[in-house]
């Protein structure tokens, strides 16, 4: 098993070597993420929600994006923003169903393995599995970084939400500034091509122009709009490529 | 809306989406038009939530200190700081800034 690299043909990639970069590579992910999962818990509590409700939305929404939007809305207008609080995770989550049409294909196998691997496709186990260079190790890839993260999420959620309660008022340690910060930090890497960054700029004026009539989370919904209009007509985009 | 119904109905809608994905024909995802949306709609979502997390207060937009520390944030992340550690700055300086002023 000592071919050297260069000597190995493309397509004849080792299954064993590849499983164990495909592991690598998830237990890395998922104790990089895993530590969102700490400021969560404590932003979460923050927002008003108990540690019971901040341990569900990390157990059954499991979707950082979705998460963080749901105690968003709740934290600025309260539980009379539910619509909204649901229509923003809703909306944040139906990437994760684009994933799941991509790892179909690769998941396989009957009903019970596609509901258990629907639960964790999110972005990172897709990101994962779809880097992996053979079926087996894009199997291993997601079902690795899965539960690894799926572990390792909620126990951190569980640690966050106990240390937030012991805060007491939290604007005094800057975690509402906190929660704006890790928003910037789910969208930053999204920002390499010029339609995402106008699409950005424009949702947020949009946002904050309506914030003062409207009620709360309504005005994030609108913002939305703005990627709806500009997806469909393709400004500021490539040209198609056939 | 009770925040349990919130947060059981939003869990549900969410894992419904994940789980419909496996229900779908892939050729839906060969049409660029409905990727292109999707991908663009968690830009705007996630922006907008940014611009509301730092300016609004109740239902009026205020600028304080939350404003100088997501400035920071953003900064610290295009130098590709960690995201913990980022998290953990703009709190930081949003508290000094309200002990201090």
């Amino acid at each position: 098993m000592s071919i050297p690299d260069e000597g190995t043909p493309v397509g004849a990639v080792d299954e064993a070597t590849a499983r164990k970069a495909a592991i690598r590579a998830s237990v890395g992910v998922a104790i990089a993420v895993a530590a969102y999962g700490l400021s969560f818990g404590a932003l979460s509590v923050a927002a008003g929600l108990d540690l019971w409700q901040t341990m569900v939305l990390s157990l059954v929404m499991f979707s950082g994006g979705s998460q963080f939007a749901v105690i968003g809305v709740i934290a600025s207008g309260g539980a009379s923003a539910g619509v909204a609080a649901i229509a923003g995770a809703a909306l944040l989550g139906t990437r994760n169903g684009l994933y799941s049409i991509r790892m179909a294909p690769i998941i396989g196998g009957g009903w019970a393995r596609k509901t258990a691997a629907a639960h964790f496709t999110i972005d990172e186990t897709t990101a994962v599995s779809t880097a992996q260079p053979t079926l087996a190790s894009q199997r291993a890839g997601f079902w690795y970084t899965g539960i690894l993260l799926y572990t390792g999420w909620n126990l951190t959620t569980l640690a966050g939400a106990l240390l937030g309660d012991q805060l007491g008022d939290v604007r005094q340690y800057g975690l509402d500034a906190a929660a704006a910060a890790a928003f910037l930090g789910l969208l930053w890497p999204r920002l390499r091509q010029l339609q995402p960054i106008v699409v950005a700029v424009a949702a947020a004026v949009v946002a904050a122009v309506l914030s003062p009539t409207l009620p709360a989370g309504v005005p994030v919904l609108i913002a939305s709009l703005v990627a709806v209009i500009v997806g469909l007509f393709n400004w500021f985009g490539r040209k198609a490529t056939p | 809306m009770t925040v349990w119904t919130i947060v059981l109905l939003a869990s549900i809608a969410v894992f419904g989406l994940k789980l419909a994905g496996y229900l779908v024909p892939a050729s839906l995802l060969e049409k660029p038009t409905p990727a292109r949306i999707s991908s663009l709609l968690t830009v705007a979502l996630l922006s907008a939530l940014v611009a509301v997390q730092t300016l609004g207060s109740g239902s009026d937009i205020v600028v304080d200190a939350r404003v100088p520390a997501v400035i920071l944030a953003g900064v610290l992340f295009a130098l590709r700081v960690p995201f913990v550690l980022v998290i953990l700055a703009a709190a930081v300086t949003a508290a000094l800034l309200r002990a201090f002023f």
